[in-house]
This record gives structure tokens, sequence and C-alpha cells, in this order.
């Protein structure tokens, strides 16, 4: 299997083998602790196209692409926000790959970075596509289940929070069909997983069992992935505060969880874990950031054909 | 007593029977055909069938479509016959079948997919899903459109 050349838009696009090469490679630049590989990439510049805010999405990437000793450029924030406005996608698109050798998008639209590898020449990575996809996110959080409790396979997972609009979650279930898990989809009523989804997973024959309360769950989790809800997907904010009370992690809520259970977090978080849980094993959000790292080092590296420079 | 059908036959060209009754505009719309063509356009609605009731029928004079331009129609007239005419005689009769992929026909029902940002020259694509019942999915975003939607979706300026 190899990534050499080709974009990276979808968790869909991803075999079961192409996850296993991913973490092989990841595991080995882990075994490095991300040093020493400034050799992997000292020709390449990567073009970080932020349309949209992510601090650590692109804190994450650039700090890999440096570490494989590339260059970077790009923009984000307000640069962005006037790029958008004046000149289509399209455009920006064909400009930057005339300066870049690779592009790593993050935009508010869906299908946004699927149609930018459809006009580029160069690979995309996605970095965040709308509401849709957020594929080196889904990495990650594999590979931090990998780390952390040894399988993916045969494990229970609960996903908690917004389930409709997360693409981190969309591209975590995506991902997971490739693997024998059992997933527990847990939220309130309005953010429920959308149909088409939930249809992708029967297809695929996933066992998954929706749920409005973590109380009815929690004891059989393996994995807690929570993710944030936001005030604006609420017309009441009355409504907003009830639910986000009722499923904020605490060590109340965790009082019946597995002792191994493992609670992770895509960050930034906003009071859906309470800080009482950072010292407990149970938490690996902030290796989670670590693992990204990683995985976005391999990626990276794959998709120019250079894993090879990258030694056990 | 069958109502017998008030226009004649056509020597050269195509002939596309079975239309859903009240549909024969849309599907003229598909076509790109909009009667400032010269050849003679015969559109006849609400015909008398015994397998539907009512149906549509459209015949073109002088002109043969070609199976890719006209499979588009089985969007919304998945029951239309093809009949293609040579000298008073059907030399080819065919059913449409819904092309496995489709350009630049219907729009995006997610007003967040990049499809449907303005200034963006960007081809609407759509794959089928299922042809029954009739299903597609965006290329871009992935969001699945039901059948009714693209009915809405081609009916629009009609
Ligand atoms: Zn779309």
């Amino acid at each position: 299997m190899t990534l050499t050349g080709k974009d990276l838009i979808s968790t869909k696009d991803l075999t079961r083998e192409d996850y296993e090469y991913i973490f092989e490679i990841t595991k080995r630049i882990e075994g490095r602790n991300a040093q020493g590989l400034t050799h992997v990439l000292p020709d390449r510049i990567i073009a970080l196209l932020f349309f949209e805010p992510s601090t650590r999405t692109r804190l994450s990437f650039s700090t890999a692409v440096k570490r494989l000793g590339g260059e970077t450029i790009g923009f984000s924030g307000e640069e962005a926000t006037s790029i958008m406005k004046g000149e289509n996608l399209a455009d920006t698109i064909r400009v930057v790959e005339q300066y870049a050798d690779a592009i790593v998008i993050r935009h508010p639209l869906d299908g946004s970075a699927k149609y930018a590898a459809q006009v580029a020449n160069i690979p995309v990575i996605n970095a965040g596509s709308g509401a849709e996809e957020h594929p080196t996110q889904a990495l990650l959080d594999l590979y931090t289940i990998l780390r952390e409790k040894g399988t993916i396979d045969e494990l229970t997972i609960g996903l908690i929070g917004d389930l409709r609009y997360s693409r981190t979650v969309h591209s975590l279930l995506y991902a997971l069909t490739n693997f024998d898990v059992t997933v527990y989809l847990i939220s309130p009523p309005l953010l429920k997983l959308g149909e088409s989804i939930k249809g992708h997973l029967h297809e695929k024959g996933v066992h998954f069992k929706e749920f409005d309360n973590l109380a009815d769950c929690i004891s059989e989790l393996d994995v807690l992935y929570v993710t944030r809800i936001q005030r604006e997907r609420f017309v009441h904010p009355e409504e907003y505060l009830k639910v986000k009370d009722s499923y904020k992690i605490n060590m109340k809520t965790l009082s019946n969880a597995k002792e191994n259970l493992i609670v992770m977090h895509p960050l930034p978080r906003v009071g859906e874990i309470s800080h009482e849980v950072d010292n407990t094993s149970h938490a690996v959000y902030f290796k989670q950031v670590r693992y990204g790292l990683y995985v976005r080092m391999a990626i990276l590296s794959m998709i120019f054909g250079r894993e090879d420079r990258i030694t056990g | 007593m069958e109502q017998k059908l008030k226009i004649d036959k056509i020597r050269d060209g195509t002939v596309i029977d079975h239309i859903p009754a009240g549909r024969a505009l849309i599907v003229l719309k598909i076509l790109g055909i909009s009667g400032r063509e010269s050849n003679v356009i015969t559109v006849a609605m609400n015909v008398k069938s015994k397998k539907f009731g009512k149906k549509d029928i459209i015949k073109i004079e002088n002109r043969e479509l070609t199976m890719e331009e006209v499979n588009k129609i089985a969007l919304i007239a998945p029951s239309a016959t093809i009949n293609i005419i040579r000298d008073f005689n059907v030399i080819e009769k065919r059913k449409v079948k819904v092309p496995e992929t489709i350009y630049n026909l219907i729009k995006c029902p997610n007003p967040r997919c990049i499809s449907n940002k303005e200034n963006e020259p960007i081809t609407p694509i759509f794959h089928l899903k299922s042809e029954s019942p009739l299903t597609l999915v965006c290329n871009y975003c992935g969001e699945i459109i039901p059948s009714d939607w693209v009915v809405k979706s081609l009916t629009r300026g009609l």
C-alpha cells in the first residue's frame, strides 16, 4: 500500500491495510520521539491554507512539517477571510500549487477539500472540511486508542455530544467501520447522528446503539470520546444549558466506569470534561495531541513516498 | 373506443413515449430543447394510456437523440421509452436508464456544500446510489438526495 502522490480527503477512502500501515510508520516516529527526522522532507514546501480558524490543527501540522525538515507557507485568520472574499477557491488552489509541493486545507464548506483536490495537481490533505470530515483527527484518535488499549478490535466505544455536526465524529465513525467494534452513540435528540452516516454504518455491518444518557451505558465502555456541544445549535439558551450540564463528564459520571476506560477529546474543550478528570488514568486527551503530531508526520512523509527514510 | 392520437407519425427522428403525465416540459428542459431549434417538435400531454392511465409523448423530428443525452430523463421519467425512427420505421426501441454520474443538472440541497458557493467554477456532480427508490449522492459533500428533491430541482423555473 502506498499514499505516495495521493490526497487524504476522507477516512472512507482508506482500507484496514492503509490504517495498519499508517500506524506502523507512526509507531516508528513515536519510537524516535519525533527527533532526528529533518532529513525526511528537507526539500519540501507545504502550504497550510486555513480558511477557518483552528490554532491547534495548524500548530500540529506546522510542527509536523518542521520536525521532518520541511518548510511551510500559507495563511489563516483575517488574511484567509479576505482571500475568501476576493477570489474563488479554485483560483487560490491554482496559485498556491505553483509554490508548494502539497496543500493542507481547512475550509468551512462541506466538500471543499474534495473540490480542492480535484482542482490541484499536487497532493491535498483535508484538515477539516465543513461539518463533514476531519480525517487526520480520526487517524490520531484511532492511533490513541490503539496505543492506550493495545487494540481497536473488540472494544466498546462511546461517542458523546454533538454527533450531528461534529466532523471529527463523522471521520472517526467512517474509520471505525474497518474494525470490529461496538459503537454507542450518546447525544441529546437534537444532536443525533445524521441518517446518511447511520445508513453507512448499517451497510458496513457496524454494531451501534443510540442512547440519550451516558449513565445508561457508561459501565460497558472501553473508550469514551467526548465532543463539544455548541450553543449556536440550540434555539433556546435554557435548553442548551440543560443539555450542557447533563453531558458533562466528571468524577461522579465516571464512578460506574471500567477502571481502564479512556476518555478522549479532540480539544479545545469548554467545560465538557471537568478538570478533576485530568489527573486520573482515564484522561488521555493531552496524549492525543502528542500522538497527533506523530500521525501527521507519518502522513506527510507518506504522501511524498519518504517513509523509508524513517528508520525504527 | 380507444382515443386516437391526433398527431402524425414522423418520418425520421426520436419519439419519447410513456413519459409520466405532466412531465413532458421537464423532459424538454433536461434535453435542452427550447423550441428555438429549426426541427418540428410535437408534445402531447395527458394522452390516454392502458398502462399508466395517462402519459405524455414527445416527438422530435430529424434528430436522433443519443442514449447519453436521453438517459438523464430517467431521473424524472424512469418509465420512458425511446424510439428511434427512420423512414417511418422504428429501428431502435430502448428503455431509459439513470446514468451512474449526473453532471450539471441538479443543485445540491445542502446550503453548506461547496458546489453551491457563488463564483466558484464548479460543476455539480451526483452519483447514483440506488435506482429504486431513486437516490443520488453529492460528489462533494456526500449528501444523499431523495427523488422528490430531484423533481423539485428539475422543475424549478418551469
Ligand atoms: Zn453537496
